[in-house]
């Protein structure tokens, strides 16, 4: 990565849906994943992990590309907490990571390390489809289908969130 | 704007008013690690903040309860490597002796309502207890508490919760908070604070009230928080100008009551903490293994509570009992008052404070098919072993070591 992270993305999305074709709620860090590969330290080697606990998405590090965007339902990563399965992503080169709510710990994790979590209550409802491309507006929480005229609003980051995505992790931020 | 507790702690910490869905930064007033994720607080100051201070030593405290004392030698290391870091940076180690974190910080005095206090435990926000925020954070979170005293945190909306009506005699503080779980399920209060009143409440001392306060992290609740009453600011050694109340016009995003007027005992049955049966429907569940212990359940009046059950009576043969006193505190009321040796002759084992069987496990975990009644806060799969974990009262779970089954009830 170089220069500053741009407070946008765009990219092919992956809705993580369950065998009933909506999105699937309450995917714990477990299923993310799995606690057998808690001893990987190096970030790099975590993205052919991911999901790598989730009935129908084992695949997933084979399928996706950098900059695809992944959007899954409510309360993800709730379950004990580890860095391991927000770094997975990063890993992968996942573009952001759009969730229709998060477990507490799983989403200070995220912000904390500077990976893009933005949070869109509804947007299992958006009429966004499996592979279409949309672009992300941090700021706004602005989220555009580019396949269909689809424009859905999510949370836009708070302050703090822009400031500690903007500086790379908390550890660059002071407290203010 | 009136506002709830939640909102008022932050806001008075933050210097400013707030209202949900605020992010602010917020002054911590305890900051603390365990042995669990303690090591790797120490390693993330000491990668960031190479050569600088700590934000206040005299209020950053360890606590050493997942494994106490440390019995693999990866825990001795890193319990280690913790006493190093305090010794340099003058802090306090609570240390193998002392029993569960949480808890030490109330006993100690350290917490008090109104406080903020953050640590690297998924049960702090049981802080809730006596009207402080309480919060468990990642490795990281802490070790950028410890250097600047501060952290980030979003305002949560705040749900108020009324229990309505008096339990029977039969029914204990768990079993109260069995109902709450009934209702919320395991995502029913994410991302909330939730107010708790209501009658009962005003009769729960310390420990029900921790009991109560515990279970927040099981429903996804930022925190169960309980307005202290009169006796528990006295329990607590504090005047009535320490209590902290919501504004008459606070506002809250949901209103639910409960009426616990019917209650009965009541368990959770493997593998959800909110699969709430009653108890007298799993009389035929042959019990293997009894734990008595942990930050829901540990305090002195819980193990009290099943002592004198147990007065005279001995665990049923082939089944193992297990009794963790959460606080060396705890621990040595039990000794005064002659309770160990009740637990003793019943057949029990006794062991040090700390988590026990909860954490790493080194006191009492299950083989596989066995069935353990426990009053731990979580029945996941694999948590107390192999086995089923059952989660129940101390009452409860006395009546089950003696007869065999589970049961609420020492005779029929
Ligand atoms: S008793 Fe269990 S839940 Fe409570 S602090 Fe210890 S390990 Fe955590």
């Amino acid at each position: 990565m170089s220069g500053r992270p741009s407070l946008s993305a765009e990219g092919r999305v992956w809705l993580i849906t369950g065998p009933d074709g909506k999105l699937m709620d309450d995917i714990d860090t477990d299923m993310i994943y799995h606690n057998a590969h808690l001893a990987v330290t190096e970030v790099s080697e975590m993205g052919r992990y991911a999901f790598g606990n989730l009935e129908g998405w084992r695949d997933f590090p084979e399928k996706v590309r950098p900059g695809d965007i992944v959007i899954a339902g409510a309360n993800f990563g709730c379950g004990s907490s580890r860095q391991h399965a927000v770094d997975c992503f990063r890993a992968l080169g996942v573009g952001a990571l759009v969730v229709e709510s998060a477990g507490a710990i799983y989403f200070r994790n995220a912000v904390n390390s500077a990976f893009p979590l933005v949070i869109a209550p509804g947007i299992g409802e958006s009429g966004i489809k499996q592979g279409d491309s949309v672009s992300i507006d941090f700021e706004t929480g602005l989220i555009k289908d580019l396949d269909r005229p689809v424009v859905f609003r999510a949370r836009p980051f708070s302050a703090v969130q822009r400031e500690i995505y903007l500086a790379g992790s908390l550890f660059a931020v002071r407290p203010s | 704007m009136g506002m709830t507790i939640i909102e008022k702690i932050i806001a008075a910490h933050a210097g400013r008013p707030v209202r949900p869905g605020d992010v602010v930064w917020m002054d911590l007033d305890v900051r603390s690690a365990r042995d669990f994720g303690g090591a790797n607080v120490v390693k993330n100051f000491r990668r960031h903040f190479p050569g600088e201070p700590l934000h206040d030593p005299a209020t950053t405290f360890f606590t050493f309860d997942c494994n106490a004392p440390a019995n693999t030698i990866p825990y001795a290391e890193n319990q280690r490597l913790c006493r190093l870091f305090a010794r340099e940076h003058g802090v306090r180690v609570f240390d193998v002796n002392r029993g569960i974190g949480s808890h030490v910080l109330i006993e100690e005095g350290v917490v008090k309502p109104g406080s903020t206090v953050v640590g690297t435990g998924s049960h702090f926000n049981i802080m809730g207890a006596v009207g402080a925020f309480g919060q468990g954070m990642g490795d990281s979170d802490i070790a950028y508490a410890f250097r600047f005293g501060r952290t980030w945190f979003e305002v949560p909306p705040t749900v108020k919760l009324v229990l309505e009506g008096l339990p029977g005699e039969d029914v204990t503080p768990r079993d109260v908070t069995f109902a709450v779980m009934r209702r919320l399920g395991s995502s029913g209060a994410l991302g909330k604070a939730v107010e708790i009143y209501g009658p009962a409440l005003e009769r729960f001392d310390l420990s029900g009230r921790i009991t109560l306060a515990s279970q927040g992290t099981e429903t996804g609740a930022v925190s169960f928080i309980l307005p202290p009453s009169r006796e528990l600011l006295e329990e607590l050694g504090l005047g009535a100008e320490e209590a902290i109340a919501a504004d008459e016009d606070a506002e809250y995003i949901e209103e639910i009551r409960i009426d616990i007027s019917e209650l009965e005992p009541l368990a959770a049955v493997p593998p959800s903490p909110t699969n709430i049966r009653p108890v007298r429907e799993l009389s035929d569940v042959k019990v293997d293994a009894v734990f008595l212990g942990s930050c829901t359940n540990g305090r002195y009046e819980d193990l009290a509570a099943a002592a004198e059950l147990l007065r005279g009576r001995k665990v049923a043969e082939g089944v193992n009992m297990f009794v963790v006193p959460a606080t060396s505190r705890v621990y040595g009321r039990l000794l005064e008052e002659g309770l160990v040796d009740v637990f003793f002759r019943a057949g029990a084992v006794v062991s040090n404070p700390g988590c026990g069987g909860c954490a790493s496990g080194q006191i009492g975990m299950t083989g596989t098919g066995e069935v353990m009644v426990s009053t731990s806060n979580r029945n996941f799969r694999g948590k107390q072993g192999n086995g089923l974990t059952y989660l129940a009262s101390p009452v409860t779970a006395a009546c089950s070591a003696v007869r065999g089954f589970i049961t609420s009830k020492m005779e029929d």
